[in-house]
């Protein structure tokens, strides 16, 4: 028999704000364990959560950039657990349910795959809570963190409408693609910006009803969570294909051996007694609150495909190297507006910025070399004041100091020589220190004609002029 | 009432005037309270803080010395709720759980209270958690009443009426979550005030029942609480569920008077159950508002009135909320912990050491009432039983401007009385839940004694923020009955 499999995931992501979302403490990672706190998540008696306006901009704007519906009135809930790391005895969040609406519900997210073409995972809803604290085992004792309590977070819940472990893959980068575009999160995965749990079943194909279904937690990279549906649906074929019943249970992935292992089955499951959180009020928002949102979203990754191969004409592959970061698209269009032409912008940005973020692995709006200072490198090499290899050699320096290339050329005396008095003395020296090499060339080996050059520029220190050079050469050896 | 033998001058004005004055001074009266808090035991106070309470006296003193302004409660020795955290003072709760905590933060009400220049004599004696009627749930033993010391005060807010009551303290604050204001401000025959739900702050506030608890005032006059409500009512950025809405001019609304005013008698809050005596006094003082001018009328709450549905929807809500509220005890962070060898154990052990009877008794209700496959059936039904009750006043306040009504069935019971029985207890906030579950205002003013000498309390409701109009009626009938 055949199966498909059917996916639904649920991201956590950290909106990107300064504070948390019930107290005005730092919601920035790392700090030393417990400094980053206050009575309110603490959880001390007494203490109050008061929402951060800032939470519900940010999720709206992520929340109409996938198209979903805003709900005119939602609630904050408490999800009730004991855990050494979660103060109150409660988390606080928003839960759908017949009577209960979250922050915003619908809306998709698109995804190209290489097999599938393009396609809309619909989403179920988004909506807003808090993060809890780190619990930390160690030598036989149990410490708590609170720092990360009360960070800010969105769940995103898609339908389960992802059909390959690839298709979930692509799901992941769009999105992670469109919070960090958006500005609504960083999106960086090493400080667990975003966690994703994934659901997964199996059914024969051509029947319509789900099968039971496995949620694998905390997943904390987006290759890892590809593995591990596709590990994990592997195992339910397996089972039903030798009689066995899939159980309906919770998994961690391992991802240092690619396996799953189960946390608990379902008759353990906790009863969370969700009931609205009598100390906070409902969110209320009107259509200009919606309107004002709006009109913050910058234009989305889709949008901005179009419009570069439209308006630059450039080919699929750089459009996705360019856009791929809205800040290297920001940078690309920087560069062309100071008066590059959009092929050397293109060959640049692809080339030498890459390699020199990649390198240093940093971000682009931390290298030192401006969209104004590339050009003005740019317009060095085109108007022959440079070779394009001492443009290399300028760029590395640029890089590492942010100076403009015209003070580096300067500063270093690295102006091509292009004088064919000064050129000419040095040739004549080569052809006097090198007779038998002079000899043989004249004879026919024309691959000497590369130790010619090689000499000159040794002894111009890289600067002579190639172009000038070669031709002076040709004439004194007369060929 | 109050004996002047202790605390110079009537009212709280007078006192505050005499010491802007240099007739008395701060740390005189201070050292005064403190003193006869030691000579007279009723167990209201779980802490004292003497140094605190000099230190804040010194500065008041000095203030009027140099003829800075001095706040509204300028050297009035208070007494605070040990519900009410206080900055380096035990706040425990009256609960073992909390019994070594010490909060790093004061209440919106207790800053309040400190910039108005009140000198904090200590924290007041309760149930656990505020959950009781008669101030016998606690850790640190019962409090008894001024008038009749084998006798209960009511509770929760059992201390902060007996030190009132006792001339222990000037003025106090307590909270009221289902009568736990207005029952001890009956039983033990002072001014007990509760105001409408988000007037004053929760912050700081130790939290039973989230949507009901609210702080208020007690004190030996109408006036005197109408000043401690001022001094500490208002938004709050702090509590997201504090109203903005102006603060009035409470102390001058007292003097009023009650021309004009329509007062309803809810038929259901004077029936099966209520002793006569408290019938007869509870008469007394709408006798007196009539004859001031009110104009009396029968009304009905069938809802609100009836103890089937108040009293049960109020005891789903409440420990619904609780159940929750109260996780966060749990031995992991502060206060009490029973050492175990794993973790499951040390909930257990710490949650079934640290709390009393009753508090485990309401956790338990409201676990229960919240879990899957009973949430509609009871929270569920509880809240759409509170919707009604709140249509049921709505519906009294198109006709009325105030309600009036006992606080209680009974005088001040007996101690030990009821403490086997929960059921009968529960029977003591009859009249007094609904008003929680509704949001509105309430008071107790005294109106009377039994023929034993045990005071009865008034119970005057308005309308959401219509404190002003309580007040009004309070002070009539405390002055025809001066």
């Amino acid at each position: 028999m055949t199966y498909e499999p059917v996916i639904g995931l649920e991201v956590h992501a950290q909106l990107a704000t300064t504070t948390k979302i019930f107290c005005g403490c730092n919601a920035e990672f790392g700090g030393d364990p417990n400094t980053h706190v206050c009575p309110v998540c603490l959880g001390l008696p007494g203490a109050l959560p008061v929402l951060n306006q800032n939470v519900i901009d940010l999720a709206m704007r992520i929340a109409l950039a996938a198209g979903c519906t805003i709900q005119p009135r939602s609630r904050f809930l408490r999800k009730n657990y004991f855990y050494p790391d979660l103060p109150k005895g409660y988390q606080i969040s928003q839960f759908q349910s017949h009577e209960e609406m979250p922050l915003a519900t619908g809306g998709g997210i698109d995804i190209s795959t290489d097999d599938s073409g393009t396609k809309t995972i619909p989403l179920t809803r988004i909506h807003m809570e808090e993060d809890a604290g780190k619990s930390i085992h160690a030598l036989g004792e149990s410490l708590v963190d609170v720092n990360r309590c009360g960070v800010p977070l969105i769940e995103i819940v898609s339908e389960p409408e992802i059909a390959t472990p690839e298709e979930a893959f692509h799901y992941l980068t769009s999105l992670h693609q469109l919070l960090v575009y958006t500005g609504v999160s960083e999106g960086d995965m090493e400080k667990g910006h975003m966690r994703i749990d994934a659901n997964v079943s199996i059914r024969p194909v051509g029947e319509t009803e789900l099968g039971t279904k496995v949620e694998i937690k905390n997943v904390n990279s987006f290759r890892n969570c590809q593995r591990a549906i596709a590990s994990e649906i592997q195992r339910q074929i397996d089972l039903r294909e030798t009689g066995g019943e899939i159980e309906q249970t919770t998994m961690l992935y391992d991802p240092d051996r690619n396996v799953l292992r189960a946390m608990r089955t379902k008759e353990e499951s906790d009863d969370y007694r969700y009931f609205p959180d009598p100390d906070l009020v409902p969110v209320v928002v009107d259509r200009a609150w919606v309107e004002r949102v709006q009109s913050q979203i910058p234009e989305l990754p889709d949008a901005k495909r179009t419009r570069f191969a439209k308006f630059y004409g450039l080919s699929a592959d750089q459009i996705e190297v360019l856009t791929a970061d809205r800040d290297i698209a920001d940078y690309f269009e920087a560069t062309v507006a100071a008066g590059v032409q959009i092929r050397q912008a293109t060959n640049w940005i692809q080339g030498d910025i890459m390699r020199a973020l990649n390198d240093r692995k940093i971000a682009i709006g931390d290298l030192r070399v401006s969209p104004q200072h590339l050009a003005e490198l740019i317009a060095l090499i085109d108007k022959g004041d440079i070779s394009t290899n001492i443009a290399r050699t300028v760029f590395d320096d640029m890089v590492e100091t942010g100076d403009s290339p015209s003070s580096i050329v300067e500063q270093k005396g690295l102006v091509q020589i292009s004088d064919t008095g000064e050129l000419d003395g040095v040739l004549d020296q080569i052809i006097a220190d090198n007779p038998a090499e002079v000899a043989r060339f004249k004879d026919g080996d024309k691959r000497l004609m590369g130790f010619f050059m090689g000499q000159l520029m040794k002894a111009t220190r890289g600067q002579a002029n190639p172009q000038k050079a070669s031709q002076l050469l040709m004439k004194k050896l007369g060929s | 009432m109050p004996d002047d033998a202790v605390f110079p001058g009537q009212t709280a004005r007078g006192l505050t005037d005499g010491i802007r004055t240099g007739a008395h001074a701060a740390r005189e009266i201070t050292k005064t309270a403190l003193a006869h808090i030691q000579r007279t035991d009723l167990n209201a106070f779980i802490t004292i803080d003497e140094e605190g309470a000099l230190k804040a006296a010194d500065v008041v003193d000095q203030k009027a010395a140099a003829g800075a302004p001095l706040g509204p409660l300028a050297g009035i020795p208070i007494a605070l709720k040990d519900v009410l955290c206080t900055k380096g003072l035990r706040t425990t709760c009256a609960s073992k759980i909390l019994a070594n905590f010490i909060p790093p933060y004061d209440a919106t009400a207790v800053t309040r209270l400190r910039r108005a220049d009140a000198i904090i004599l200590g924290k007041l004696n309760m149930d656990e958690f505020a959950m009781g009627s008669s101030s016998e749930n606690s850790h640190f033993g019962a409090v008894k009443n001024p008038r009749d010391p084998t006798r209960v005060t009511g509770g929760s807010s059992g201390g902060s009426a007996a030190a009132v009551a006792a001339d222990q303290a000037f003025m106090t604050l307590g909270s009221d979550t289902g009568g736990s204001i207005r029952l001890p401000a009956s039983f033990c025959g002072v001014v007990g005030l509760k105001p409408t739900y988000g007037r004053v702050s929760r912050y700081g506030l130790i939290a039973y029942a989230s949507s009901l608890d609210q702080i208020g005032p007690f004190a030996r006059s109408v006036e005197d609480a109408a000043l401690l409500l001022r001094v500490i009512a208002g938004h709050d950025p702090r509590d997201s569920t504090s109203a903005r809405v102006p603060v009035p001019d409470y102390p001058s609304a007292c003097q009023k008077g009650v021309e004009g005013l329509t007062i309803g008698l809810p038929e259901e809050f004077f029936g099966e159950g209520l002793q006569p005596d408290v019938r007869h006094a509870v008469m007394q003082g709408v006798e007196i508002l009539e004859k001031n001018g009110a104009c009396i009328r029968e009304i009905s709450l069938p809802i609100a009135g009836h103890p089937s549905y108040a009293i049960a929807a109020y005891y789903i809500v409440a420990t619904a909320e609780a159940s929750s509220n109260l996780s966060r005890y749990d031995g992991v962070k502060y206060g009490f912990r029973d050492e175990a060898k794993n973790l499951i154990d040390m909930y257990v052990q710490t949650r079934s050491k640290g709390f009393g009877a009753e508090v485990k008794r309401r956790i338990m209700l409201g676990t229960y009432a919240l879990s899957a496959g009973y949430y509609d059936a009871y929270y569920r039904k509880a809240q759409q039983v509170r919707t009604l009750i709140c249509r049921d006043f709505a519906r009294a306040y198109e006709t009325c401007d105030l309600i009036a009504s006992p606080v209680s069935p009974t005088p001040a019971f007996k101690l030990g009385e009821k403490l086997r029985d929960p059921l009968q207890m529960y029977l003591s906030d009859i009249y007094t839940v609904s008003v929680n579950l509704a949001g509105i205002p309430g008071i107790s003013v005294p109106c009377g004694t039994s023929p034993a000498g045990l005071p009865i309390g008034l119970q005057l409701l308005g309308d959401a923020f219509a404190e002003e109009t309580i007040l009004r009626a309070a002070a009539v009938v405390e002055r025809e009955l001066a």
